[in-house]
Order: structure tokens, then sequence, then C-alpha cells
């Protein structure tokens, strides 16, 4: 027992699985993480996961594609060379939307894509941490590390009671990927 | 994205019964899991063959220049901006399925929308190759961006439609492929941990290291939200743009500020025919038939209807602007296509676009799967007459009654259009092949709330009002929503 690193709970059922949360924390178990084959809505609340800050990141992003956009075709078509168009000025300020628009949604699509890459350190080719491979499947697995939590005899009627199909003492934090 | 509960009175969007989560991924994967079958072969060594014929005309297009096609001095687009604008068109259902769909919290979209996007994708590329080989010298294909060019300090004109395309597309195209990338990582992870050996290798690299965590979820459900909420808009605007290479020229038929309107539903229009087109087959071949339900082909055949209308309120509308405007030359340039050398195609157009789509007003049509995919095939070539109405019909007769001649299609007009919907069959049917054509999470997400067996279950025991129940059932038989009722 002294080996095992982490202890995961698996359910078969997302609501079940709900449930266990909500018992090992009244019954004051931090849970490490849960994994699971689909988004759980309101899972981030009760483990007391922040809100996103990547809309901030997109918006942010957004209005710097704006500004680059405007501030070229500013540079190119009023400062640096402009041009005689049919005696038009050369500021024409309703051309100069779609462009804008466009580099608004570029900009803020990829500027975002990256801080949700960055922030989740994904990357083509790295090693994925999981710690059991039916998570991406049909379990509902609830990590809890076994280091910090003492009792894990406790941890374990706690979780069988919720309705857990599963229990695992992984020795190994992560499914190996070599 | 789903509520717990939901109305017993709303259709189901999973049919069959044992459906759970494991059973999902095995369906789904099988195709992937799988040997392909001989009717994947046949369509896939078919459709290579036609991808090939377009890899030789296009190739050939580049040798001797567009000269190869049937371009006159009059008509300098013909087949090849009209192939570009069909196959644009025909991409943006993609992005209305995964993006406005999912603002609606539209939940049938769940188990359509991966191979709607995966569509998107190939239909832009296939319309970006015409951009690049209408251009008559791809290899200066960089010149419409914004980059000073060589002759002096002069820059491209911002004012021209022209250019604003050029953003448009190739924003629209990098969006929609991170859109379905970022969408399909839950899912590649799904297979890698289910593979072994190479497979699991490759798709340990695809999967960017997706482990399915709280955090990850959570940052993905806020990606997918504002990706669709940009989206949303940019796929207004690509057609839009589409639609003002036309509208702000001087050419009669062309210069009308009902356009864009038009154009976007239009290409709605011939998005979701091409959906159909695709998943009635897809289904079947796969056995999706608990996934992508009668509900689902309903759905998407009542967008049909709905768009298809707009479009004939189009048409009709420019007949009549063209009339009350009171100038001759608009008012020819309708007479023309209606009653001129080209009136077939007008008509096909019009046969085509809104008078069959009409016939799903009646329930037995809409909910007919054979009806379905004929009509969607014919919604196609009534969307590409269209284009060919606009662009050809508009050119052939302008100002000068000398310059007035007809166009003629040469053979790699022709070879080009028919390769090029061997390439997008081509690369779909790949698609098909290596990555779920059904997004795995999003229909697990709905399994509690809109199948099938949970609603039949709460009937049985008794958490519904007994005539909602009632009621629930017949619908199921009297409609023939559930398809496997009949299957």
């Amino acid at each position: 027992m002294s080996n095992t690193k982490y202890i995961l709970g698996h359910f078969a059922d997302p609501d079940d699985m709900m449930h266990g949360i909500e018992k090992l924390q009244a019954n004051n178990i931090s849970i490490y993480d849960a994994y699971t084959p689909m988004p759980i809505h309101g899972i981030e609340d009760k483990l007391g996961y922040k809100r996103s800050r990547l809309p901030i990141a997109a918006f942010c992003f957004g209005i710097t594609g704006t500004l680059t956009g405007f501030s070229m075709i500013y540079y190119m078509l009023v400062y640096d060379w402009p041009m005689n168009i049919g005696g038009k000025p050369a500021f024409s300020m309703p051309d100069f939307v779609p462009i804008c628009f466009e580099l608004t949604v570029l900009f803020a699509a990829f500027g975002m894509m990256a801080c949700f890459m960055y922030a989740n350190h994904f990357f083509p080719g790295r090693a994925p941490r999981v710690m059991d491979l039916r998570a991406t499947n049909d379990r509902f697995i609830i990590a809890i590390d076994a280091r910090t939590n003492p009792y894990p005899d406790k941890i374990v009627d706690l979780l069988t009671e919720a309705g857990a199909v599963e229990i695992l003492h992984n020795e190994r934090k992560y499914v190996s990927y070599e | 994205m789903s509520a717990h509960s939901e109305s017993i009175l709303r259709e189901p969007l999973i049919t069959g019964e044992n459906i759970t989560y494991s059973k999902i991924t095995e369906d789904v994967l099988v195709p992937v899991e799988n040997k392909p079958n001989k009717a994947w072969w046949i369509g896939f060594t078919v459709a290579a063959l036609f991808a090939l014929l377009w890899v030789v005309s296009v190739s050939y297009t580049f040798w001797v220049g567009i000269g190869a096609w049937g371009l006159n001095k009059t008509v300098g687009w013909a087949w090849d901006i009209t192939g570009f604008v069909w196959w644009v068109g025909i991409g943006h259902a993609g992005t209305l399925i995964s993006a406005v769909l999912l603002l609606f919290r539209q939940n049938w979209r769940n188990s359509i929308n991966r191979s709607a996007e995966a569509m998107t994708i190939f239909a832009v590329i296939c319309a970006a190759t015409y951009v690049v080989s209408h251009m008559g010298r791809p290899w200066l294909a960089y010149w419409p961006l914004p980059l000073p060019n060589q002759f002096g300090s002069l820059w491209v004109n911002f004012n021209s439609p022209l250019v604003w395309d050029v953003f448009a597309i190739s924003t629209y195209f990098s969006v929609s492929l991170v859109f379905w990338y970022t969408g399909l990582l839950p899912d590649i992870a799904t297979i890698r941990d289910r593979a072994a050996g190479m497979r699991k290798r490759v798709y340990t690299v695809l999967s960017f290291g997706w482990a399915g965590s709280v955090k990850n979820w959570q940052r993905f459900e806020a990606v997918s939200l504002i990706l669709a909420g940009v989206s949303t808009p940019l796929v207004l605007s690509v057609h839009t743009i589409v639609s003002m290479d036309f509208a702000t020229s001087l050419e009669p038929g062309w210069h009308t500020t009902i356009f864009p309107p038009y154009f976007v539903a239009g290409a709605i229009f011939s998005g979701f025919a091409m959906v159909q087109t695709l998943l009635l087959v897809v289904r079947k071949v796969m056995n999706f038939e608990n996934y992508i339900t009668m509900f689902h082909i309903e759905s998407m055949n009542k967008i049909i209807i709905v768009t298809g209308s707009i479009v004939g309120v189009a048409y009709l509308t420019e007949l009549f602007i063209a009339w009350y405007s009171g100038v001759e030359y608009e008012q020819y340039a309708f007479l023309n296509r209606v009653s001129g050398p080209y009136w077939w195609a007008y008509w096909s157009m019009m046969t085509c676009n809104v008078i069959s789509p009409q016939l799903f007003w009646f329930k037995k049509i809409r909910t007919s799967i054979v009806a379905s995919w004929i009509l969607s095939i014919v919604v196609n070539i009534g969307m590409w007459f269209e284009r060919f109405v606009i662009i050809v019909t508009s050119l052939h007769r302008d100002y000068l009654p000398s310059s007035w001649v007809m166009f003629y299609p040469s053979v790699i007009d022709v070879c080009i259009f028919l390769g090029s919907i061997g390439l997008f069959f081509t690369l779909f049917l790949l698609f098909l092949r290596v990555l779920p054509a059904i997004a795995i999470a999003e229909v697990k997400l709905i399994l509690k709330s809109a199948s099938d067996q949970v609603k039949q279950k709460q009937i049985r025991e008794g958490h519904v009002k007994k005539e909602e129940g009632e009621t629930y059932l017949e619908s199921l038989k009297k409609y023939d929503s559930v398809d496997y009722l009949k299957v």
C-alpha cells in the first residue's frame, strides 16, 4: 500500500462521479484531478477551478488584429504611397473595414489557440499525461493523491459507496507512453 | 453543452438500444480501426482517378496558360470563377453547423458537425486551387499580398474586393482548420488510447498530449465558444466579400446591392445540400443510423427549404429591381438571362433551386432518404447553374453589341471541374478512414439527455406525464422520426 501514488476511482456515469466528488469533499479529501471522456458541466465550480481567461486573451489579440490591419492599410495607402483612384480620397475608411475585420478574426483565433496550447502544454508529439487509458473512452475518473491524503481505506469506501465500478491503486503517476 | 433534462416531446438525437459510452466509441471508430471495405476502395479508386485528372488538367493549364480554357475577349471569367464560388459556397455549411448552431445551442449539430467541418476545409481547398489557376501565372500568386512590388514602392490596392477576398478566404480557411482540429483533439486522444504500435505513435503526435483533465476540458469549451463566436461573422463576411467581387463592378447584372445576403443564403443552401449528399451515404455505409437519425435529415431539409426560398425571393427581387430601376442595360441583362441564348441555364437554376426544394414542404418527402438524396444533388446542380448564370450570361452580352459572343467550355475546363469533384471526394474518403467522422465526445455529451433509450426509460418508469409520453411514442411511429423502426 505504501507504494501507491494515486488512487483512481472509475465511474461509469458522470452523475455518479459528481456524487463521488461531493462525498470526498465532505470528508475533507482533496481531489487531484478528474479525467473524463467529455466535458462535465459544473465540475470546475465544484473543484474550485477559476474561470478560464482565454476569452480575455482572444479579445486582446482581436484588438491587436484590428489595429494591425488599420495601421497597415493606412501606412500603405494613405501615408507611404497615396494612389489616385478615380480622384477619390486616399483615406477611404469604409474600404478598410473588410480587411480590418478579417485580421481581427485571424489574430483572435490564432492568438487564443496559441494561449490554449501554451496553457495546456499541448504541442505535437507531447507524451500524454494520462492516468488511465479508459478515461478517453467510457470511464469518468477521479484521481486522488495518496501521499497527501491519509486513510486510503476510507477513500476506497467512499468511492465504492458513491458507485465507483473500479478502484485502482497506481504506483506510477502516468501511463507509460514510451 | 446540454441540459440534463430535456422535454420528452423533443425527438431523440440518438436512437437504438443499449447505447453506452463505450458503444459510441466503438461504433464511431469502426471505419478508423478496421481495414476499409470494398465500397470504400471502389469509391476511393474512382475519386482518386478523377483527382488525377484534376492534377493533369491543372498542370496543363499552368504549362500553357489560361488559353487552355474556353475564355475569349468578352467572357474573361467563366467556369473558373463559377467553380470557385460554387466550392466556397459549399464550404459554408460546415462553419454554419459548427459555429452558428453551437451558438444557438442546437444539439442536433453534435453528430454532424465533424464531417461538415471536414467538408468545409476540402471545399475551400478546391476553391483556392481555382483562384490560383485562374491567375494565369500562378507562380506570381503572391502579388495580391501587401508586399512592396519590385517596380517601385507601389502597394496593393486595398479598395479592391479581390484583395479583400485574399484576406477573407485565407482567414476563413485557416480559422476553419484550427476550429476543426481543436474539436478533433479529444477524439484523436480516444483513438490513441485504444491503439497499439505504430498507430499509437502517430495518433500520439497528432493528439498534442490531450489528457481529458478538468482544466483541459474547461479551456476546450472556452476556446470552442469563442471560435464559434468569431467564425459566425467570419462565414457571413466571406461570402459577402465573394459577392462584392461582382457587386462592386459596373457590369449589368452584377452591380446590385442585393448580392451579399443573396450569396450568403445561397452558400448555406448549397452547403447543406452537399452535407446531405455526403451524410446520407456515410450513415448507411458506416452504420451511423443511430447517431445521424431521421430527425437530423429532416432538420437539414428544413434549412434547405428556408434558404432555398430566400434564394428564390432574391431571384424574383433581382428581376423586379431590374425592371423598376429603369436602366435599360440592367433590364436587358435580365431579359437576356430569362430568354436569351442561355435561357436553359437560367431555367435549370430556377427549377433546381426554387421549385424542387419546395417539395420538402411535404413531410413524406422530407423524411424520405432517397428523395432527400436526389433533391440534394439537384440543389447542387442548381447552385452551379446559378453561378454560371450570374457570371457568363452577364458577361457575354454587355454594353458593346459588337463584342457579344457565346462561351464554350474547352475540354480542360470540363476536366478541371470534374477533377475538383474527384479531389474533394478523395480527401473526404481519406478523412473517413483516419479520423472519426462523428465528434465522439460531443455525442457522448447528449447521451444522457437526448437519447431514445433515456426517454423510453423515463416513460417506463413514469417520470413524465402520461399523455406527453404517449405523444412522444406516437410521434416516433407516426412520423417515422426514428429510422431504426423501419430499418
